[in-house]
C-alpha cells in the first residue's frame, strides 16, 4: 500500500497543455476518484501515475520514491483499463497469472494466488474460459483479478465500468467498493459519472481543462462546490444557475432574477456579497414549490414535468430563467399549473460572475 | 433457371440503365464461366486423363491407357525423390528466411517513423519485378569475377552458382530477397491490428519486451503470418523462373524444373502430367496442415 504524491505536474501534447500544474496527494489506503468531462486530463493524470504517459515536468512519488522517470513495470502499480485489455488468446487463468508469470514466479505460488483472487472475485468457474466467452461484467472481474493478483502498491482504474450497461454498472460499483474495503488498497479511479464518483470516493478530485477544480469528500464537493464548474458538474439534475441582483442587506434582502419579483431572504445570507456581480446557484432540492401562496413565494406556472418515480423534476420560469425543482412525485400533473416558488436561503450558493469562484460566507 | 432469377426493382439505377439481372448474367457471368471451363477445368481434367496414358505431345502416336504405371514409375524413381528432397530443402530455407526477414522488417516499420509510406513502398519493389528479370540480374550480382556481391562481401572469386553446395542457397537468397516484402506486408497488417492497450497492459504487468513479443505479439499475429506462410509455401513449391535462369546444377533441380524438362525437353507428356498431379496432391496436403493450424489459431 502506498501514498501517491503529484507535485507541479505539467503535460504537453505538442503545443497543447493537458495538465496544468497538478498538485495532489493520495493517502495510503484512500479511494480517490478523478471526475471530469472527457478531455479534461483525468485519464492523462492516471496514465502519468501509471507510467503509460510521461510528464513534461513535475514529480510523481509513490511511497516516497520519485517514479516519473521509471517505466510502468517498475512502479509496482496495477491498472484496470476501460477496454478490459484481456489477452484474447489466453484463458482467464492465464490472464490472471500473466503478471506473475512475467516475473517468473513459481508455479505453485502462481496457482494458489490465482485461485485466491478468483475465489475473492467469484470467477472460479470461469478460469478455463477465454475472454471472448465472457460477459462484460466477468471480463472486468478478470481484469480486476489480474490487477490484484500481484498485490500492487496501488490500484489505478480508468473508467473500469464505463463500457458496461447501467444495471451491471451499479452492481460492479458495489463490488469495487466491497473490494476496496476488503483490501484497503490505495485506489485512483477515473470516471465521468458523478454518481460513481459520489458513491465510491473517499475524496473526489474534480478536473476541468487540465486544472484541479476542487478536491474534497463527496459531500463537501456536493454541498460546497468551489466554483461554478464543480457546482454544475456534480449533482443530477444540474444545479440551477442564474444571474441575480441582490437588493438591500438589512434584515431582509431581495434576490432578483431578471425582472421578476425578488425572493425575500434573510440579509445575513447575502451580506458578504457586497453587491458584486453575482450568479446564484441553487440545487433543485432547494427550490421549494407550493400550491398555496406562502411566505415570500413568487407566483408562476410549471413549464415541464419529468416524473422519475421516486420524485418529479418540475420546471418553472422565473424572470426569463428556467429553474428546476425537485418535488415529491405527483406534485404537478403537467405544464401550465399555477405554483408558488421560494428558495431555501441556507442552500443557496453565490458565485463571482467574472471568475466563477464560490463566494462563501466567512465561517 | 429463369424463374429463380430475381428481377431488379423497376426504379433502381441499374434498371434505369437497362441492365437486368438476365443481361448481367449473359454479359459477365457466362463468359467468365466459359473462360474458366476452357482454360482451367478442361486442362485439369485432360491432364488427369493423360497422366494415366503414355501420351507424348511430340508424336502423333495415339495415347495408350496404362493405368497407374506413370505414378508407379515416378514414385520409385530415385532421381525424382532427390528432386523432392531438394525442393523441400529449398522451400524450408526460402520460406523461413522470408518469414524472419519479412517479420523483422514489419516489426521495424510498425512504429512512428518519418517517411514510413515511402520506405514501405521502396521495400515492396522487389515483389513487383518479373521473376525472370530478377533471375537475370541476380546472375550478374552473383558473378564471381565482376559481381557486386563478392566485391562488397570481400569474397574474392567465390562461386555462388557454380558450387553445387552453395547454388541452392544462392537461389533461395534471391527468393527471400524478392518475397520477404510480401511477408512484411501481411505481418504489418497483423501487427497493426494488435490493440495498443494490450502492450500497455503487458507493460504494467512487468513483462519484458522479449516476453511480450513471444506471449502477446507472436500469438496474435500468428493467424495472418500463417496465411503468408501458406501462400509462400505454395509459391516456393512451384519455383521455376529464377531458379532455372540462375543455375543448371543438379543440386538446384527443383521439381518445377524437373517437370519442365520432362514435359518439354523429353516430351513425356503423360508422365509429366502424373508428376504434376503428385506435386499438386503434396501441396494440397501441406496447405491443409497449415489451414488446420490457422483455424485453431483463429478459434482462440
Amino acid at each position: 500500500m502506498a501514498r501517491i504524491e503529484l507535485a507541479n505536474v505539467q503535460k504537453f501534447f505538442g503545443s497543447v497543455q493537458v495538465l496544468k500544474d497538478v498538485n495532489l496527494t493520495i493517502e495510503d489506503g484512500e479511494f480517490v476518484v478523478m471526475l471530469g468531462q472527457s478531455g479534461c486530463g483525468k485519464t492523462t493524470t492516471l496514465r502519468a501515475i501509471a507510467g503509460l504517459e510521461t510528464v513534461s515536468s513535475g514529480t510523481i512519488t509513490i511511497d516516497g520514491r520519485e517514479v516519473q522517470d521509471l517505466k510502468a513495470g517498475d512502479r509496482d502499480i496495477a491498472f484496470v483499463f476501460q477496454s478490459f485489455s484481456l489477452y484474447p488468446h489466453m484463458t482467464v487463468e492465464e490472464n490472471i497469472a500473466f503478471p506473475l508469470r512475467a516475473v517468473s514466479s513459481s508455479r505453485a505460488e502462481r496457482e494458489s494466488e490465482v485461485k485466491e483472487v478468483a475465489r475473492f472475485l467469484g470467477i472460479e468457474r470461469l478460469l478455463s474460459r477465454r475472454p471472448s466467452a465472457l460477459s462484460g461484467g466477468d471480463m472486468q472481474r478478470v481484469a480486476i483479478g489480474r490487477a490484484l493478483v500481484r498485490r500492487p502498491k496501488a490500484l489505478l482504474m480508468d473508467e473500469p465500468i464505463g463500457a458496461l450497461d447501467a444495471k451491471l454498472r451499479e452492481q460492479m460499483r458495489a463490488e469495487i467498493k466491497r473490494l476496496h474495503i476488503a483490501r484497503n488498497s490505495t485506489s485512483v479511479y477515473v470516471t465521468h459519472d458523478q454518481v460513481e464518483a459520489m458513491s465510491l470516493a473517499d475524496r473526489i478530485v474534480v478536473m476541468h481543462n487540465g486544472v484541479l477544480q476542487q478536491v474534497g469528500a463527496p459531500d463537501e464537493v456536493y454541498l460546497h462546490p468551489a466554483n461554478l464548474f464543480v457546482a454544475q458538474f456534480v449533482g443530477s439534475p444540474v444545479m440551477n444557475v442564474a444571474d441575480v441582483a441582490v437588493e438591500g442587506a438589512g434584515t431582509d434582502a431581495l434576490l432578483r432574477i431578471g425582472r421578476a419579483e425578488g425572493f425575500r431572504v434573510p440579509g445575513g445570507a447575502v451580506a458578504h456579497l457586497n453587491g458584486a456581480a453575482t450568479k446564484l446557484g441553487i440545487r433543485p432540492e432547494a427550490v421549494l414549490l407550493t400550491r398555496e401562496p406562502g411566505q415570500g413565494g413568487i407566483e408562476t406556472e410549471t413549464t415541464n414535468v419529468e416524473p422519475l418515480g421516486s420524485h418529479d423534476i418540475v420546471d418553472v420560469r422565473i424572470g426569463g430563467e428556467t429553474l428546476r425543482a425537485r418535488c415529491e412525485s405527483g406534485f404537478a400533473r403537467g405544464e401550465g399549473e399555477k405554483v408558488w416558488v421560494s428558495l431555501d436561503p441556507e442552500r443557496a450558493h453565490f458565485f463571482d460572475a467574472a471568475t466563477g469562484q464560490s463566494m462563501r460566507r466567512a465561517g | 433457371m429463369a424463374n429463380v432469377m430475381t428481377r431488379l426493382e423497376p426504379d433502381t439505377r441499374a434498371a434505369a440503365r437497362g441492365l437486368s439481372d438476365l443481361t448481367i448474367r449473359n454479359l459477365f457471368i457466362i463468359p467468365t464461366i466459359a473462360f474458366l471451363i476452357i482454360f482451367n477445368v478442361f486442362p485439369l481434367l485432360y491432364s488427369l486423363w493423360t497422366s494415366f496414358t503414355d501420351f507424348r505431345a511430340s508424336t502423333t502416336a495415339p495415347a495408350n491407357w496404362i493405368g497407374l504405371e506413370n505414378y508407379r514409375e515416378l514414385l520409385s524413381d530415385e532421381f525424382i525423390w532427390r528432386n523432392f528432397t531438394i525442393t523441400a530443402k529449398y522451400v524450408l530455407i526460402s520460406v523461413s528466411g522470408q518469414v524472419v526477414v519479412g517479420f523483422g522488417l514489419a516489426m521495424l516499420l510498425n512504429r512512428q517513423i518519418p517517411m514510413k509510406g515511402l520506405i514501405t513502398t521502396l521495400l515492396l519493389l522487389p515483389m513487383m519485378l518479373s521473376m525472370a528479370v530478377v533471375g537475370l540480374f541476380w546472375k550478374l550480382l552473383y558473378d564471381p569475377s565482376f559481381g557486386i556481391i563478392n566485391y562488397f562481401l570481400g569474397l574474392g572469386k567465390f562461386e555462388w552458382l557454380a558450387d553445387p553446395q552453395v547454388a541452392l542457397y544462392a537461389v533461395a537468397i534471391v527468393d527471400i530477397w524478392m518475397w520477404s516484402p510480401f511477408v512484411m506486408l501481411l505481418s504489418l497488417a497483423g501487427l497493426s491490428a494488435v490493440p495498443k492497450h494490450l502492450y500497455e497492459a503487458a507493460e504494467i504487468d512487468r513483462a519484458s519486451s522479449l516476453y511480450t513479443f513471444f506471449r502477446i505479439t507472436l500469438p496474435l499475429v500468428a493467424p495472418i503470418l500463417m496465411i503468408a506462410i501458406i501462400f509462400r509455401t505454395m509459391e516456393a513449391f512451384k519455383t521455376f523462373d529464377h531458379a532455372y535462369i540462375l543455375s543448371s546444377q543438379p543440386t538446384t533441380e527443383l521439381i518445377a524444373i524437373r517437370l519442365y524438362k520432362m514435359a518439354f525437353l523429353e516430351w513425356q507428356t503423360g508422365m509429366s502430367s502424373a508428376f504434376a498431379y503428385i506435386v499438386l496432391i503434396m501441396v494440397v496436403a501441406i496447405t491443409n496442415i497449415y489451414v488446420k493450424y490457422l483455424n485453431r489459431a483463429k478459434a482462440r
